[in-house]
Formats: C-alpha cells, structure tokens, sequence
C-alpha cells in the first residue's frame, strides 16, 4: 500500500476539522456562563441547560419527537420485515416496482412529501394530528429499515429453514425461531437507523405538525429564526449527545461502518 | 378459480406480505403527490382560497414567466452546482487518501467524516451561523491574518459552505465503496512500470471511481437544490431558494396552488437536470472505455 505524503496528510486534517467544527463549537457554546454566543474560557456553567429543562416548550417538544421515533421506527419496522421477505425470497411481477416505490422517499424531496402530506390531511381533516404524523414518519423512514433488511436476508444461509420445515416445524416457527433470530441484526440496525432518522427530520415535519405535535427539530427551526441565544446551543448539545448515544448502540448492536458504507 | 383460492395461492403470497407497506405507501405517497398535482392547477382567489372545481395554468406560468421565480430557480441550480462540485473536489481526494490509511486511523477517521449525518441538519446548520456570524470564529482568524470582518452569514457563502458540510458524506461513500473495490496491485504494477504517481492517480485510480463520483454526485445536486433547513437558517429572509419560497406560499402567503406548483417545478426539473447528467456522464465514460 502506498502511503499518503505530507500534503495528503494535511488536506486529510483539514477536512476533519471542517467536518468537526460546527459540531464542536456547539458543544462548547452551551457550556457558557454568558447571556451571549460567546466561547467559555475561563468558567463553565450548566445554566442553559438547566434553562433547556425549564423551557415548557423544548421538554414537550422532546417528548413529541420520541415517541414519534419510537412509533414510526416501529411500524416501518413491521411493515419493512414482511416487504423485504416479499422482494428478495419471490420472484413476481411487480418485484422491480415494489423495491421502487419502497425506497423511493429516498429521492424524492421531503420538501415536496411535506407539501403533499399537508394536502392530505388537510382534506381528511387530520392536519397535525399524532396518528398521521406517525404515519407520515414511517413513510419516510422505512427505505432504510427496508436496505437493511434485504441486506440481511440476501447473504442468509437458508439450510436451516428447510431443515426445521423437514422436522415438521410450521411456517410461523419456523420464522420465529429461526428467521427472525438470524436476521436480528439488520432488524435492530434498521428499526435504529429508522428512529435516528425520524428523530433529526425537519422538512417534511414542518409542513404537517401542528402547534400541539411540533417535534424537537421543528421546534428548533423555528427558535433559531427568531432568537439567537445559548439556549438554541444547550438543545443542540443535547441533541449532539443523544445521537452520539443511538450511535454506539447502533455500532454495538450491526455495526456502524456497515451502516454507512455497507461494508461486511 | 373462486376468490379465496386465487388469494390463497402461493403466487399471492408476495403481496400478502408487501400489502401493508403497499398501502401505506398508496395512501401517504401515490395519492397525495396525486392530488398535489391536481392542486397546482387549481384556481386560486385571495379572498376565498382554493377553488377546488376550477382549472387554471396561470401558476405554471407565473413560475415559468415571473422573473422573481426566475432569480430562485437560477440562484437554487447554481448553488447546488457549487455544491456539488465543491463536493467532488474535497470529498473523492479525502475517501481516496482515507482509504490508503493504515487502521485504526482509517476506521475512526472515516466514521469522523460520515457521523455528522446522523446529526440533525437544524444543529449543524446552528454550529455554522455561529462560527460564520460577524464575532464568530472564522472572522476572528480572518482578521488575526489581517482581513477585515467578512459578512458571510446571510450571504450564499454561507449557504454554500453549510450544504458542502452536509453533503459531503454523501459523496465520501459511493467514492469510498468504488475504492474498495479497486484492487491495489493494478495501481502497484503502473507504478513499477514506471508511471508517475500523477499518472497513476490519472490514469487507474480515477476512471475505476468515476462512478462512484457519478453517483455521489446526483445524490449531493438532488439533495442541495432541494435543501430547506440550510437556507432558512444561513440565507436569512432575503436569500430564498426554492424550497424557503415554497414554505412562505405555503405558511404565510396561503396561496397552496403556487406552492404546490413551484414544488413540482423543483420536482421536474430536478429529476431532468439528474437523468440528462447522468447521460451526458455515462455516454462519456462509455466512449473513454472504448
């Protein structure tokens, strides 16, 4: 393997710096004592975030965006582990749609979802409501259960299946037992990618939360186009924070590289 | 055949198992992009709203002949183009020198450069407005170097700068996993056959990751000239692009029509401006392969 020179080891660090940079500056502000965005250098000081766990609307907002996650993490969950048996273990007509249509809120803007889920609901009547919201999450999120799905079930080594079936083991225990065991992994990575993912979505869920549903990203948007202060820095932090968390699980549980770029 | 047969056939068995999805899928994405389609060429009346049995192309045209439009649509491309190829130009040299890394460097750097994804794009665009802000930490360096404040925040510098830290792993991936694929004795062979380090990188490194820059790019350029949270919170209340002017028709203008038109619009011409690249690409690399 040829080794990286100088200039390539340079470049290397400045892009780590341009990737870390906002992320850090974030966490640092948050520890300030001052009532501006200014760096803590001297003291440090939990005030924001002690004013993040007092502000009603952030706490409600939290707790909106969590169960949403869990909710939508869930159902897409359920429904991906069918579809995914469904495209890799038939060959129908139709198979090629199906795969389409299922990841392709992948492609299409969640600007353009956003504004065509508000047309719904708004003629149904449910605009903002929880129920919708879930649905409205699953939708978006279910491509990645889906990927990770299909990943698992494509290198499956189907022997043992047909060995239980042999043994007169029904369909069901056979999938309880023994399918649903080995593809555990890409489950649990999907349904966590899934929750990360609903937890962070903001375009979309702008157009169709309503005062009552807002979720945590939603809220934040809003924050930060009216009022700039240390406040908005605790929240990220927070956030930073909470992410890192699903990330060493979701590391521990699949393994986060083969999430990112579907190594093996 | 009766009914229940049919259903209970093995050939049914597939869309047993994908129905639930399929109806989710119907209901939230099929139907509703439908009737946002009809809705782009509904009437509209400021008075009264919607008017749900009359038909109009008047806001296609508005958004094709209005040189307000004009300007959003103009400014959105050029700066996804930006982006996009800011993007190839940092994100194939990094996955290429991240890849020649000995580990553990090579894994924990590359997570380094692919986690920020997973981090709410509301925070990351916060962190940027802080460090671009008149007082924030890139116009504190600029100025021990001797440049005067410069007003980037609310500016497309920005906006440019904020999307490339989004997009960037985006296209770190396909580059990376079209390295991973190249096998290491090729690029070796050129280099004892004398070639130069440049013509190494030129001649085998870079048409084997091609098209994991193809791809990376189409993704990066979709997603940049769709982006929302990133222009709402760095290009203020005059830089609009297309996707805050949509939010404005939507939430403040009321006017659901134009919206829905303008969305579509953005829809439309992304998908064209994706396929024709992609083309245009293919059609060349097909021809330098010979």
């Amino acid at each position: 393997m040829q080794k990286n020179g100088p200039l390539a080891l340079a470049f290397n660090a400045l892009v780590i710096t341009f990737m870390l940079a906002p992320l850090l500056v974030v966490c640092i502000v948050a520890f300030t004592p001052h009532n501006t965005l200014t760096l803590p250098t001297t003291e440090f000081s939990l005030r924001w975030f002690k004013a993040v766990f007092a502000h009603s609307d952030f706490v409600q907002s939290f707790w909106n965006s969590l169960w949403l996650a869990l909710a939508s993490a869930t159902l897409a969950t359920v429904l991906a582990v069918p579809a995914g048996i469904a495209i890799t273990r038939y060959e129908f007509a139709g198979r090629g749609f199906l795969n389409g249509l299922f990841l392709s809120p992948l492609i299409i803007p969640h600007l353009v979802l956003g504004v065509a889920l508000l047309r719904l609901f708004a003629l149904l009547g449910g605009t903002g409501s929880f129920g919708w919201l879930v649905f409205a999450h699953a939708l978006i999120v279910t491509p990645y259960t889906l990927r990770l799905v299909v990943a698992a079930l494509v290198g499956f080594d189907r022997s043992a299946e047909h060995a239980a079936l042999s043994l007169g083991a029904s369909q069901a225990t056979v999938f309880t037992r023994i399918t649903l065991p080995m593809i555990l992994p890409g489950v649990t990575g999907g349904w966590l990618l899934a929750f990360i993912n609903s937890f962070d979505e903001v375009t979309m869920s702008i157009f169709v939360t309503s005062p009552s549903t807002v979720t945590l990203p939603v809220r934040m948007y809003m924050y930060a186009t009216e009022s700039i202060d240390p406040l908005m820095a605790a929240v990220s932090a927070l956030m930073v924070a909470l992410t890192a968390c699903a990330m060493v699980i979701l590391d521990r549980v699949y393994g986060l590289d083969r999430v990112l770029v579907g190594r093996k | 055949m009766s009914l229940a047969t049919t259903l209970l056939h093995k050939k049914a068995a597939p869309w047993w198992l994908s129905g639930p999805a399929l109806v989710l899928f119907t209901v939230l994405l099929l139907v509703p992009l439908a009737l946002t389609a009809v809705l782009s060429f509904n009437a509209f009346d400021p008075a009264t709203g919607v008017k749900a049995g009359e038909f109009t192309l008047e806001h296609y045209t508005h958004v094709f002949t209005d040189s307000y439009y004009h300007t959003i649509f103009w400014r959105t491309f050029w700066i996804a183009g930006l982006v996009t190829l800011i993007c190839v130009l940092i994100g194939a040299p990094e996955a290429y020198i991240l890849s020649r890394m000995g580990n553990p460097w090579r894994s924990i750097l590359l997570l380094v450069v692919l986690a920020p994804l997973l981090v709410s794009v509301v925070v990351r665009a916060f962190g940027w407005s802080m460090l671009l802000g008149p007082e924030g930490l890139v116009n504190g360096a600029l100025q021990l170097i001797g440049i005067g404040p410069v007003k980037m925040l609310y500016t497309e510098i920005a906006v440019v700068i904020a999307l490339v830290h989004v997009m960037l792993p985006f296209m770190v991936i396909p580059v990376w996993t079209s390295l991973q694929k190249l096998d290491p004795g090729v690029e070796n062979a050129a280099l004892s056959l004398q070639a130069t380090p440049f013509t190494t990188l030129r001649r085998i490194v870079l048409p084997q990751v091609l098209p994991g820059i193809l791809s990376g790019s189409l993704i990066v350029f979709g997603l940049a000239a769709s982006s929302f949270a990133i222009p709402g919170l760095l290009g203020g209340r005059r830089l609009k692009m297309v996707a805050t002017v949509v939010y404005d028709e939507y939430l403040h203008e009321l006017n659901w029509p134009l919206g829905a038109a303008i969305a579509l619009t953005l829809l439309v011409a992304n998908l064209v401006v994706m396929l024709s690249y992609n083309r245009l690409v293919e059609g060349r690399y097909k021809k330098a392969l010979g």
